[in-house]
């Protein structure tokens, strides 16, 4: 019995590793792949285990780093201002329809819940963002259309509040004389750390890893987000070669560049972050994923 | 005057005045709770022109749409758009692709979650068990741009790990994967389920873990194996969380993860008979071609199908069992 129970522990856990290495392998051959040295990867490919290791790729992106920080830049202010202004925004629905004495509550959650059933569609949003507002080439395109809020942000933080904090309190608050705004800042954000953290998190997923606003909504590079410019050098690696040696002019003479390791240096350089702050965010992460799964 | 009239005319009275007053109330509570509504709407606002007035646009489908004109100004063109589209053999290809993959992708995910769900939490070391959480859920925070790098890792057909590596180890020809349609079905389906399986079956281990203890320890009592108790206890009691998020899938079962059938594929011409979704298309119609007729009059095939599955789906669950349904 008890050495059955091990045999059934082992395999259980065979199972599971076999399982792990599959999700992760093709993230390390990410990675050594922007590792390799550009005459080994020539000869061997991309490898699990390069012979050679170098850091030229790096060195390369480093030295030409001009359009690429320009992409990082935008990435990284994009996702704050869209994180922000998405947060804040959605905790103010959510809040108020969290509250009984909400006005018009029903019809309002029926509101927010059917854009979760029915869209328009590309077209009609296209359209609208480009003719009626010209987002066209702006900034504004990589934050606001289709990203912004989304039902299912709302109902989930509307969940948590109205579970989650004590009636009375804000009953007693009110009592006292504190006006809807205050109770709201002073009271109910926080007390709602986890689901705010949660929500939060998603936003920067969503924003970090978006290139679909860009692939519509900009023809120009100058508005490029990391992922756009990735996107842009997938499918067209001469992209990289171009812009590398207009920035490059004095080294390109003296070396080849690793263009087939530099990609995925690129690639690398553009999932880092986000991997390196998910064990932080690990906990509320998992809490997010569960709580969507509950009726709201 | 007789008493009846007079009885009625007085009710009629006391009517309106209540309803009067039920508008006075409504309207106190209004200006009561002015500040909770002022909250609200610029998050209401921004639902009303994001997704509200594209609502509206889908008149752009019976369109024949004319800059010039405007798109309000333009003509009318009645079902002409719906006629192209469905002439064509792409109307058969994108529907057929979008259904099979995603029934094969919500069989194949739910199956393989809840397999992995059961087993992670049937290991004892509790590090072990969360090691291997963190772990498969790092797909899911990667972008499908992303991906497509990853998957040419192993593609490329010059440097790519299997022309190189494990094909000559095999004493295998090279293959130029990028045009030819016959793997892409497989590539697809497993870059989905990399991507998918591991947040599924967090959502299915937290529902396994809220189950109450004592069933296990009855039914221990009673004899019943591992085998057994995951047959009649396990199974029934995450159905529930299953049934949602299978619904939510069908849901959503006319629309495809644009990124998955654009990018993974890097946008190849020759895959697209495998590749080509409903998405993909009204993309390429929009952006690559501006056939805003033929793009529109797919988006709105796809909205309305997609609608009526979600109504449908639930009404069908609701039927079986009230609580496992949506709304």
């Amino acid at each position: 019995m008890q050495s059955s129970a091990r045999v059934y522990q082992w395999l259980l856990n065979l199972v599971m590793i076999v399982f792990t290495l599959f999700c992760l392998m093709p993230i390390w051959l990410l990675f050594s792949s922007s590792l390799t040295d550009d005459m080994e990867l020539v000869r061997s490919g991309y490898a699990f285990f390069p012979e050679k290791i170098s850091f030229s790729a790096y060195h390369y992106l480093w030295n030409t780093s001009s359009e690429i920080a320009r992409a990082y830049g935008i990435t990284i202010l994009t996702t704050v201002i869209g994180t922000a202004a998405g947060l804040s925004l959605t905790a103010m629905v959510a809040y108020p329809l969290s509250r009984i004495e909400m006005p018009f509550r029903n019809s309002l959650a029926f509101y927010v819940f059917f854009t979760m059933l029915f869209n328009g569609g590309l077209v009609p949003t296209y359209l609208l963002y480009t003719n009626y507002f010209d987002f066209k080439n702006t900034l504004l395109a990589l934050i606001i259309p289709g990203l912004l809020m989304n039902g299912f942000f709302i109902i989930l933080m509307r969940t948590f509040f109205a579970t989650s904090i004590p009636t009375a309190i804000i009953e007693s608050a009110y009592i006292d004389g504190a006006k809807e705004w205050k109770i709201f800042y002073r009271i109910v954000l926080p007390l709602s750390t986890p689901v705010l953290a949660t929500v939060g998190l998603f936003y920067v997923i969503l924003y970090w890893n978006d290139w679909f606003n860009g692939l519509i909504y900009l023809t120009d590079s100058k508005y490029y987000s990391l992922q756009n410019l990735l996107n842009r050098i997938l499918l067209d690696i001469q992209y990289l070669q171009s812009s590398t040696q207009s920035g490059n002019q004095a080294s390109s003479l003296s070396a080849r560049i690793p263009l087939a390791s530099m990609r995925m240096a690129m690639a690398v350089i553009g999932v880092v972050p986000l991997l390196v702050a998910y064990p932080f965010f690990q906990k509320y992460f998992a809490k997010g994923l569960t709580v969507g799964a509950v009726k709201g | 005057m007789n008493a009846n009239t007079r009885i009625a005319a007085v009710e009629q009275v006391s009517m309106r005045t209540k309803k009067r007053s039920a508008f006075a109330v409504k309207l106190k509570k209004i200006m009561k709770y002015r500040a909770l509504i002022l909250m609200a709407l610029p998050g209401l606002l921004y639902l009303f022109i994001n997704n509200y007035l594209p609502m509206f646009g889908i008149v752009i489908a019976f369109k024949d749409i004319n800059f010039a004109k405007g798109i309000m100004g333009s003509d009318w063109i009645g079902f002409k758009n719906f006629e192209y589209l469905f002439k064509t053999q792409d109307a058969y290809v994108i529907t057929r692709n979008t259904l099979l993959y995603n029934i094969v992708f919500i069989l194949l995910n739910t199956t393989i979650a809840f397999a992995l769900a059961i087993m992670l939490n049937e290991i004892r070391k509790r590090f072990l068990s969360r090691t291997y959480q963190t772990l498969i859920l790092l797909p899911y925070l990667i972008s499908m741009v992303i991906v497509g790098y990853l998957v040419l890792g192993f593609l490329d057909v010059e440097n790519g790990f299997m022309n190189k590596t494990l094909l000559p180890m095999l004493g295998m020809e090279p293959i130029s994967w990028y045009s030819e349609t016959k793997y892409w079905p497989w590539i697809l389906t497993i870059v989905n389920v990399w991507k998918g399986v591991g947040n599924l079956c967090i959502i299915y281990l937290a529902a396994i873990i809220g189950i109450d203890q004592e069933y296990y320890e009855a039914a221990t009592i009673d004899g019943a194996n591992r085998w057994q108790q995951v047959v009649r206890i396990t199974f029934p009691l995450v159905l529930p969380v299953i049934t949602i998020m299978s619904l939510l899938a069908i849901g959503r079962i006319f629309y495809s993860d644009f990124g998955l059938f654009y990018q993974v594929p890097l946008n190849t011409g020759s895959l697209m008979p495998v590749t080509n979704t409903i998405d993909t298309y009204v993309y390429r119609a929009l952006i690559n071609l501006g056939d805003i007729g033929m793009s529109s009059a797919a988006g709105l095939y796809q909205a309305l199908v997609g609608f009526i599955l979600v109504i449908v789906s639930n009404a069908v669950v609701r039927k079986f069992n009230k609580d496992n349904a949506l709304f």
